[in-house]
């Protein structure tokens, strides 16, 4: 009987929630057709049924959190020699562990189902025919040994020959695993602080996934990566202008500054490619494609949408997209593609009249712009005080990966098309 | 007392000794007397034995074996020589269904202690027709034994056991390996056929081999130590009985398996090992057996188009690399 299981939605995610179902056991499902919903530690996204069906059993209900390759429910197959049974008879004699959530009640009876609402985001793109259950590629010693240290082989990553999981992959997993245990917190979690101070006046609050994910991820980006910072001030009169003379046209999408330095990096890099690569071991990975992140402030973290391709899309066309993504990621509906795969990240607190500061660097990249506001001062120009527009970024780099002066020279590469913002079409 | 003396001499001595020893063994085949053989193997051996103990005969392979088989029935020792394994063919009938069944459907009345000593192999330009592995031919067959030394002093001691074995043993010779010297026991020597022999400790990938791919392996395996690549080489040294105690408990040590052969790849020899170590190891196999055999096609007169058929030590260091290699992560 085919299972559905919790799927990997993005590389960071180890478990999800569901949060309904919208379906029950005895619906018929299609393949394609939306069965639950279900938050993982980057957005909320439905998941959908491999193959035509019936669905059988239930076995996580709403509101459990489990981990990725859990089985979370069961279908039969639709055959049309087979008429369909009745639930219950399509019951294994012995069920499989159900998963519920300890301290939640019963689940209310499910919504019913609400394909209308949900056409808009499929998850998963792939054609009903050809869906099988995923095959892992692992070697029997490998399974052996992740069964005897109890370890799901779905989330280890194989480096064998063909990508296959070899028993080193899994003992390195195991050990990763063993460093990330629960006796030795994350450094964000530790207490540097004496509890018996402060049992007055405060409450507590239980992280949620994405506060978590983010302090992983940035403890670990930090601790790892030596960063250096260079800052370079930027006269952005002629990108005001451009921007103005471009947005005068109501027909057309607005472009931001964002998004104009979004394409002079992507730009830029080009000429750098070591800015978009990033250090594995002893071994420098670089990314072919030119994809450029940007933050995006939520009430609760931040998520960092991508343009793929940053390099080969005309501004315009960039403007549309951003203006997509950081509406989907407002609203919590960015799909998987819409926030993997960045190489290079952009940060902009300029709005909030920040002069300059230096980001965090988001591993498997190598560095990565934060972007102050554009300021009116005056400037010398020829020995003369000048009003001038003034925006101040700041590149933050792996210094296992690019020198200062490389930094230095691609943020003169950013500046000069900037400044003359000609070089951005 | 060690000596270091050819595959040849080894040979030539291990026949000497067993006919000085035992009056009942005799040597019989084309040009193996007073030309002392095709490969100069029975050399010398005319003039100390003379024309009773080495029978040379007319070019005619089936009467050549079933002369043996005769002569065995009644209780003498013969040691027929086929000038190369290609014209055993020609004897196929009575290898397979009279020297390996006799002894099974006489009820255990008759014993077959015969050896059929043939080389084979490729690497002289001797064409399609004279440059074949026929091993797995042999091996395939119930009541045969084969043997498949690699190094002097394997030849020597199991040409010994052979010879004294009550059983028809097939015994297989590398027509490349006759000039290759190594330490060898003086005088009395056996070893039990249907044991493997670890002819190098490694901890990363098993090089499973005979014969003269063995000696490639073990090049292989010195390069790759330069490289820090551990490898083992098993020398299966009998192909039936074949030993797979030896084969299975060093694939379950290393993970890792390459099993490398002279011999055509399809429903040669090495597809019945590489069956033993799934069905021995399966869950201590990092990756999928891998082989490595001759191209597929009948030997090539040409130098340049037979050296690129047979498996060279490239292919093997390549392979190894291959095994072991990971991808970053």
């Amino acid at each position: 009987m085919p299972e559905i299981t919790m799927p990997k939605m993005s590389d960071t995610m180890e478990e999800g929630k569901i949060i309904r179902w919208f379906k029950q056991p005895g619906s018929t499902v299609n393949a394609g057709e939306p069965i639950a919903e279900i938050e993982t530690d980057k957005a909320n996204v439905e998941i959908e049924a491999f193959d035509s069906g019936v669905l059988t059993n239930i076995l996580v209900q709403e509101g459990t959190t489990v981990p990725v390759g859990t089985t979370i429910a069961e279908l039969r197959p639709l055959t049309s020699d087979q008429p369909s049974p009745t639930p219950e008879a399509e019951r294994p004699s012995e069920p499989a562990p159900v998963y519920t959530a300890p301290a939640e009640p019963t689940p209310p009876p499910v919504t019913p189902p609400q394909p209308e609402a949900i056409t808009e985001e499929r998850v998963m793109e792939k054609s009903p025919e050809t869906e099988e259950p995923k095959h892992i590629a692992a070697s029997p010693l490998a399974r052996r040994v992740a069964a005897e240290k109890g370890i799901d082989i779905a989330q280890v990553h194989g480096t064998g020959p063909e990508g296959r999981i070899v028993e080193a992959d899994v003992n390195e997993f195991a050990e990763h695993e063993k460093g990330a245990a629960p006796p030795q917190p994350a450094p964000t979690a530790q207490i540097y602080y004496n509890p018996a101070e402060v049992t007055e006046g405060v409450s507590e609050e239980t992280l949620g996934k994405m506060r978590k994910a983010i302090g992983e991820r940035m403890t670990r980006s930090k601790q790892t990566i030596p960063h250096f910072y260079v800052t370079s001030e930027v006269r952005m009169e002629w990108a005001s202008r451009v921007r103005e003379e471009l947005n005068s046209d109501e027909e057309q999408e607005k472009v931001s500054f964002n998004d104009m330095i979004i394409k002079a990096c992507a730009l830029a890099i080009q000429k750098f490619p070591t800015i978009n690569a990033f250090l594995d071991e002893d071994k420098l990975i670089l990314h072919k494609e030119i994809n450029i992140g940007m933050a995006v402030a939520l009430d609760d973290g931040l998520v960092v949408p991508v343009v793929h391709d940053a390099d080969k899309k005309a501004l315009r066309e960039i403007a549309s997209i951003t203006k997509e993504l950081a509406k989907r990621a407002r609203n919590g509906e960015l799909h998987q593609n819409d926030y993997t795969g960045a190489t290079f990240t952009i940060t902009n607190l300029g709005m909030f009249d920040v002069e300059s500061f230096s980001a965090i660097i988001n591993p498997p990249q190598s560095a990565t712009l934060a972007i102050g506001t554009i300021k009116e001062m005056p400037a010398i120009v020829d020995g003369e005080f000048v009003a001038a527009k003034i925006m101040r970024m700041t590149l933050s780099a792996d210094h296992r990966v690019l020198d200062g002066a490389i930094g230095a020279r691609f943020l003169q590469e950013v500046k000069s098309r900037l400044e003359f913002p000609i070089k951005l079409l | 007392m060690a000596q270091l003396i050819t595959y040849r001499e080894a040979l030539n001595q291990a026949l000497r000794e067993e006919m000085e020893r035992d009056p009942n063994v005799f040597i019989i085949g084309e040009e193996v007397a007073e030309y002392g053989g095709a490969y100069k193997v029975t050399e010398g051996l005319f003039e100390q034995f003379g024309g009773n103990r080495l029978i040379d005969t007319p070019i005619s392979e089936e009467a050549i074996v079933g002369a043996g088989i005769g002569a065995a029935m009644v209780g003498l020792r013969p040691v027929v020589e086929m000038m190369t394994v290609n014209f055993s063919l020609l004897a196929m009938d009575q290898i397979v269904n009279h020297a390996a069944k006799l002894h099974y459907m006489s009820g255990g009345q008759v014993f077959i202690p015969m050896v059929i000593r043939a080389p084979q192999g490729a690497g002289l330009q001797l064409g399609a027709q004279h440059s074949q592995n026929l091993e797995s031919w042999f091996a395939h067959v119930p009541g045969l034994k084969v043997v498949t030394p690699s190094v002097p002093a394997d030849a020597k001691c199991l040409l010994k056991s052979a010879i004294r074995d009550d059983n028809p043993v097939i015994f297989l010779e590398h027509e490349m390996l006759y000039g290759t010297k190594g330490e060898v026991p003086e005088g009395e020597c056996t070893l039990p056929i249907g044991v493997a022999d670890v002819k190098r400790t490694g901890t990363q990938v098993s090089l499973i081999s005979y014969s003269r791919m063995l000696i490639s392996c073990m090049t292989a395996a010195d390069r790759l130590s330069q490289e820090g690549i551990d490898v083992e080489v098993v020398d299966i040294r009998t192909l039936r009985p074949l030993d797979e105690e030896t084969i299975v408990n060093s694939v379950k040590k290393t993970h890792r398996a390459i099993i490398v052969e002279e011999d055509w790849k399809s429903v040669g020899m090495g597809a019945e090992i590489e069956s033993r170590i799934v069905n021995g190891a399966f869950d201590y196999l990092d990756a999928p057996v891998e082989r490595i055999a001759t191209a597929e096609v009948p030997m090539p007169y040409s130098k340049p188009l037979e050296k690129m058929a047979i498996p060279s030590v490239e292919d093997i260091v390549s392979e190894v690399r291959k095994i072991v290699g990971r991808s970053a992560k």
